[in-house]
């Protein structure tokens, strides 16, 4: 095949959606395999990995992010499907729920609430500017939710499912070091405790190093610190006086 | 069969969700509705129909995939990132471990309350 022709192709597949949606999954099991040559280290998380080599790809093919973005959009709108289906898990746990009302109560509002205040609070005293402070304050939560709260509130939806990632993987390297400092033993805590700061991340870190009991409390955290940010956010951006 | 009815329930809540948060110009994301409308209507049938389990379930297994397209998505703040990477890097770092240990603290003392006041009897 001459130049010509391989250009041709090149043409045809790059204004397909085909190309970058095929890329997208290569990418993500091309990081899945390293991350398991790597022990499964939180650092080299498959989603970190599979971002930077699209990232890279993107970058030598000279294509920009709303012409990836036709062809991956086909998973990306499966999020919605998914963060509705957060349900399901949050059903198979309601009479552990129950029994744990008080603790699991208290816990996400005030853990919540941290979360919200710290992000905000110590980036503006860094010097951000509004609308980077408004996009770290939903850092915490799973990020097809972080997203919508963030283009509810004004702050930068992309930027703030990057941020989310970020958090998840600063979460579970912090984690074993403060429950080891503070003496957290209980599964069950060092699991919700995992799931609110980390979402989806922690959840996976709590299942591999904490088991199951951990792995659902985690879940359920996800899920209920989801639900409790978005409605808390807004009204506790309005008091910050953003 | 059972998987379309599945995915007809996930979309259907996401789209009662859309259109209640619309209505009502309500802060909160569709989907988020929407998983507070399936969550209810569960606890009103008392349990899980198959489709609906293997279809979620499906999908949450794979959900660190589905964040990867809006993750690429920080190609186009790399002027943002680079201007502020210190201060995004120290935030997420610190309110991380403020978030963890105030979170762990909060409930190991309230599960023990919740312990001591249910243990005696």
């Amino acid at each position: 095949m001459n130049d010509l022709g391989l250009g041709d192709v090149w043409v045809y597949l790059s204004a397909s959606p085909l190309l970058h949606l095929l890329a997208t999954l290569v990418a993500f099991l091309i990081a899945l395999r390293i991350n398991r040559l790597a022990g499964g280290s939180p650092v080299l998380h498959p989603v970190i990995v599979a971002i930077a080599l699209l990232i890279g790809f993107l970058t030598l093919t000279k294509t920009d992010y709303p012409t990836y973005f036709a062809g991956a959009q086909f998973l990306h709108f499966l999020l919605g499907p998914a963060t509705v289906a957060l349900a399901i898990p949050l059903y198979d746990h309601r009479e552990r729920v129950r029994r744990m009302l008080v603790p699991i109560m208290v816990g996400t509002l005030t853990g919540v609430t941290t979360a919200i205040v710290s992000a905000v609070g110590i980036a503006l005293a860094l010097g951000a500017g509004r609308q980077t402070a408004l996009t770290l304050a939903p850092k915490s939560v799973t990020s097809p939710i972080a997203m919508g709260i963030a283009e509810k509130i004004g702050g930068i939806p992309s930027l703030a499912a990057g941020l989310v990632l970020l958090t998840g993987v600063i979460g579970c390297i912090l984690a074993p070091w403060i429950f080891r400092w503070t003496r957290i033993t209980d599964p069950t805590i060092r699991g919700y405790t995992l799931g609110l700061s980390a979402h989806g991340f922690g959840t996976a870190h709590a299942f591999a190093n904490y088991g199951a009991v951990a792995g659902a409390f985690s879940g359920l955290a996800m899920g209920l610190s989801g639900l409790v940010t978005a409605f808390l956010l807004p009204p506790v951006v309005h008091l910050l006086g953003l | 069969m059972s998987l379309i009815v599945g995915m007809s329930i996930l979309l259907g809540c996401q789209f009662l969700g859309e259109v209640i948060g619309r209505a009502f110009a309500l802060p909160i994301p569709g989907p988020v509705l929407g998983m507070v409308i399936l969550l209810l209507g569960l606890l009103v049938r008392g349990s899980v129909p198959a489709g609906l389990r293997s279809m979620g379930e499906g999908l949450l297994k794979y959900l660190t995939l589905l964040f990867v397209p809006a993750g690429v998505g920080l190609i186009e703040h790399f002027d943002l990132i680079g201007r502020e990477f210190a201060i995004l890097i120290v935030t997420l770092v610190a309110s991380s471990a403020i978030t963890l240990l105030v979170t762990s603290q909060t409930l190991k003392l309230f599960a023990r309350r919740h312990h001591d006041n249910e243990t005696p009897r």
